[in-house]
């Protein structure tokens, strides 16, 4: 804990650290706690006092069949998503850290797809993927309807999968990579000294360096995926076919703006806060614990 | 590189070719697909080349989606957002770097939870405040100031309760619903910035502090002279991304405008298409023109600040 | 110009207390030395005096007024960093006008201070530089430089030659002691480095782990050190130090004697400066010659005598060597006592002469 500078001045510093409390206490705190409040009362629908139900709200939630549809469907999502993403992206900056020639090149370009919207990327993707137009669908004409997203669950599937991984492999490259550059060259020297190749340095060396890097990917990625893959639903599957994209964000959506049921849609709320709350506790405590290590 | 490795050489190139080819494809197939005609975009598989129908196509899409409108909204609202966030972040993480104070921590972590939850996960809430945004300073108001007969009614003393005076503030009513502030204010609210500048302002040497104290220099002086001209590539790269992050916000903008000369480009392409995969396919060489017009401005924004993005990153990730 | 006094000054971290009630008084443009080894205090006394650290107890005045509440600018001096801390994104006219920028002083005015200043340190070619494209001398200058520009009262100097190589080291302090000569201000002067310490100061606060060891001129210290600590810190290489017992008021070891007062107590540390031993065919003692040092000029004879480590310094151009039996001569005349629990001096015998005694017991 090294020393640090400070000023006297307890007012400026007050002055200077309330817009944003002001901010994230209107944007933040305040719905945040008024989503629990919803959550645990019913409002009328034609205005009047909320009316306390207790856990009524969560009970309608967590026996609706269809909730659990959009649990199982956002979990595998995430799970498949991340793995992709995060292989790919490890990967990629293995390579690209070797530093042959005209890495710069592809360091600039791997990196562009962070830059496209969700919806965009949704889009081209869609259109590439379409069963009636695009590339992929080229394949049923050898194989007559083996590829139909819009009506194959498990096409819809792959295709959002494909979509929200092309996007986050980007992201996570560019980490991966930076992580790659911060280890110190004497060390990669010295193993090689010793012996080791570029692959075992690799395993050996390099992997295990990166799990700070690792568990913080992973982490933002899984919360990325409950969160950023609204856009990419949207505009391609709108949760269907038969709900087999109908992840949780996208179900608050339907359910609390189109449906207007907004205990419903704010139980939904709370239970995702939860889950994307312990998700990132959860990293930061582990990741405090392995970067204590060195 | 340490050895001479050619075998490895030649496959990592490989591998990493494969790679430029499925980051750059996809771009490229919304380029192509934007420039050909409708018959042609629908053949399968489409032609790999452009076609000749390119400006007819952005032409059309413009008029019809009224991007110039789109865009200029985009626009201010990225551009804001981006400046909001910059400057409040610079100055909450000042404050809670270069002062102490007994409060500073329990700050630091309120601003920092909010990290965790992103915008998508609370917006039924977030859009009830939107609707009247002076909501929670009355709310918060109002539970203070009826704090005691509150808890007397909780505890069971409802008469007592009663007999207290009710005390209702009322605030007016400010709906943001529709407008630029209603855009740009929830977005500038999480703590990205703050984080990564108070990473940067950790690495300022103390002795420089120090160094301004004995110059004469106050808090303020130090800010505006040091800190800020030192900070020039951590701004950079905080720049680029929060612009890019609103300008390519989809969920909250779709909520929070239904007039159409309010709503954004990144919106505009849930317009492009009737409805999901199941229903009618859109008019794919159209769209393809309105999705890479989308597309391009965050893209140009990314591959010019390049250079300081990746740098600022590999400095705050130290 | 100005004095400053420090009255029972004492500074804590929380429960740990690092500086223990220290008195001092500093002379109007007298430069002083506080000397002591990693963590002893010293910096931190130094920051007390800027106003970069608060006081936890006693007082600090200057020019005979009380500075413990008053901010680092209101206090009047200038301090040089041990890294220089210069701001990287100035250039170093813009580093050394700083402070004046900060006092409002007007553009002309502060250009003219700036470039009469930049001729003292010898920079006037580098003023539009960046700190970055300077070497560490160069940056010392600067650093020094942005120190005179504000004509302080005191100067204060945090260790400042420590990340400079030996050969710079030599040049800079030289500089240092001809801007004393010129600017007649009152210096403080942080050093771990003893030789700084000798070469600069008019004089010398000794300091060990929160305390003043002695305060004295060069010389005193050097020749009458105040205790065990400044005798062992001060000089290199160090005294050698024989244990001694005590009886009659006299301190006495293997046939060496000094006396030492009545008040003494039974053990004692009797010591002797390796330049003080004399070497040559008829002294009275013998030292097996274990190790040898050749420094150019002079050489160091590492040995054992009396059980403790022993080191003789002579010329070069004796021939020694190593595994050698050779004798040695400790004068009466040279030696110096201290108590060997409290570690305070005693006595010491210099009287100038450097003869041995004819015969020993």
């Amino acid at each position: 804990m090294d020393r640090r500078a400070t000023f006297k001045g307890t007012w400026i510093a007050a002055a200077l650290i309330a817009p944003q409390l002001v901010l994230v206490f209107i944007f933040f705190y305040w719905p945040a706690a008024q989503s629990l409040y919803w959550a645990l009362t019913l409002e009328p629908p034609f205005g009047g006092g909320n009316q306390f139900v207790g856990l009524q709200n969560f009970e309608a939630v967590l026996s609706d069949k269809l909730y659990w549809n959009s649990v199982r469907v956002s979990i595998l999502f995430a799970v498949c998503s991340t793995s992709l993403t995060l292989i790919v992206s490890l990967m990629l900056a293995a390579f690209v850290d070797r530093r042959l020639s005209g890495y710069q090149v592809y360091r600039f370009v791997y990196f562009w797809p962070y830059a496209i919207a969700a919806p965009a990327v949704g889009l081209a993707f869609r259109f590439i993927f379409a069963p009636d137009a695009g590339f992929v669908s080229a394949i049923n004409k050898a194989f007559p309807n083996l590829w139909n997203p819009a009506l194959d669950g498990w096409d819809a599937f792959i295709l959002i999968v494909i979509a929200n991984s092309w996007k986050m492999i980007a992201y996570s490259f560019i980490f991966f990579l930076a992580g790659l550059q911060a280890i110190p060259r004497t060390i990669t020297e010295a193993a090689a000294m010793d012996g080791a190749g570029v692959l075992r340095r690799l395993w050996d060396l390099q992997l295990p360096l990166l799990a700070p890097t690792f568990f913080f990917l992973l982490v933002i990625n899984i919360t990325e995926s409950f969160v950023d893959s609204f856009g990419i639903v949207d505009i391609t599957t709108g949760g269907g076919p038969a709900r087999a994209t109908d992840l949780m964000v996208y179900k608050i959506y339907s359910d609390g703006f189109k449906g207007l049921d907004y205990s419903l849609a704010a139980a939904q709320s709370i239970v995702l806060m939860t889950l994307v709350i312990t998700l990132t506790f959860v990293q930061f405590r582990y990741v405090e614990r392995r970067v204590h290590y060195k | 590189m340490i050895e001479r490795t050619p075998i490895l050489d030649f496959f990592t190139h490989l591998a990493m070719i494969i790679g430029l080819v499925l980051a750059a494809l996809p771009i490229y197939i919304v380029f192509v697909a934007s420039t050909h005609d409708l018959p042609t975009v629908n053949q399968v598989p489409m032609p790999l080349t452009p076609g000749a129908d390119a400006w007819k196509n952005y032409a059309t899409v413009w008029t019809k989606s009224d991007f110039g409108t789109k865009f200029l909204n985009s626009f201010i609202v990225a551009s804001l957002v981006t400046l909001g966030k910059i400057a409040i972040a610079a100055i909450s993480a000042f404050s809670i770097v270069f002062f102490n104070y007994r409060l500073k921590m329990v700050f630091f972590w309120l601003i920092f939870v909010t990290l965790m939850l992103p915008l998508e996960v609370r917006i039924v809430p977030t859009y009830a405040v939107a609707a009247n945004a002076l909501s929670p300073v009355e709310g918060l108001a109002n539970l203070i100031l009826n704090g005691p007969a509150n808890l007397l009614a909780f505890v069971g003393l409802d008469g007592v309760a009663r007999a207290m005076p009710q005390l209702a503030i009322k605030l007016p009513e400010w709906n943001l619903l529709n407008s630029y502030t209603g855009l740009i204010l929830p977005l500038v609210a999480t703590a990205t910035g703050t984080f990564l500048y108070r990473q940067f302002f950790m690495s300022i040497p103390p002795e420089l502090v120090e160094a301004a104290k004995m110059d004469g220099a106050g808090p303020l002086r130090f800010f505006k002279d040091v800190l800020i001209p030192l900070s020039r590539t951590n701004m950079a790269a905080l720049a680029t991304i929060m612009f890019v992050y609103a300008w390519n916000q989809y969920l909250w903008p779709l909520l929070i405008t239904t007039k159409p000369e309010m709503t954004t480009a990144t919106m505009q392409l849930q317009k492009l298409v009737p409805g999901p995969l199941f229903g009618q396919p859109p008019v794919w060489n159209e769209a393809m023109a309105g999705t890479l017009i989308v597309m391009l401005p965050p893209l140009l924004v990314v591959v010019f600040m390049q250079r300081y993005f990746v740098r600022g990153l590999i400095q705050a990730d130290k | 110009m100005a004095e400053i006094n420090i009255k029972g000054v004492r500074k804590s971290y929380g429960k740990t207390e690092v500086v223990h009630g220290v008195d001092a008084t500093i002379a109007n443009g007298e430069f002083v030395v506080i000397l002591g080894p990693s963590g002893c205090g010293k910096s931190t006394l130094l920051r007390m005096i800027a106003g970069l650290e608060d006081i936890t107890s006693g007082t600090i005045s200057i020019e005979g007024k009380v500075v413990n509440t008053l901010e680092p600018r209101e206090r009047g001096c200038a301090m040089v960093f041990q890294n220089y801390a210069l701001y990287p994104h100035f250039t170093v006219a813009e580093n050394i006008g700083y402070a004046l920028k900060v006092a409002g002083v007007a553009k002309a005015e502060r250009m003219r201070r700036i470039e009469e200043v930049a001729r003292i340190v010898g920079l006037e070619t580098f003023l539009d530089r960046k700190p970055g494209q300077l070497s560490g001398g160069q940056r010392q200058r600067v650093a020094m430089g942005r120190a005179m520009i504000r004509e302080p009262k005191v100067f204060l100097f945090d260790e400042p030659l420590s990340n400079l190589d030996a050969k710079l080291r030599m040049q800079m302090r030289l500089e240092i002691r001809k801007l004393h000569q010129r600017l007649a201000a009152t210096s403080v002067f942080v050093t771990h480095d003893q030789v700084e310490a000798m070469t600069l100061a008019d004089r010398i606060i000794v300091m060990n782990a929160g305390n003043i060891e002695q305060v004295g001129t060069p010389t005193e210290v050097y020749e009458r050190p105040g205790s065990l600590f400044v005798a062992g810190f001060i000089g290199a290489p160090p005294m050698n130090l024989i244990e001694a017992k005590v009886s009659d008021g006299v301190a006495s070891a293997n046939g060496l004697s000094i006396g030492v007062g009545s008040s003494a107590g039974p053990a004692a540390m009797i010591g002797i400066r390796p330049e003080d031993v004399l070497i040559g065919a008829g002294q009275p003692y013998q030292i097996r010659v274990e190790f040898v040092e050749k420094l150019g000029s002079i050489q160091l004879l590492h040995g054992q005598f009396a059980g403790r480590d022993f080191i003789v310094q002579c010329a070069a151009t004796e021939a020694v060597r190593q595994g050698e039996t050779i004798p040695i001569g400790i004068p009466d005349g040279r030696l110096h006592a201290f108590d060997a629990k409290s570690g305070a001096r005693l006595t010491t015998s210099l009287t100038g002469a450097r003869q041995v005694p004819a015969a020993a017991e």
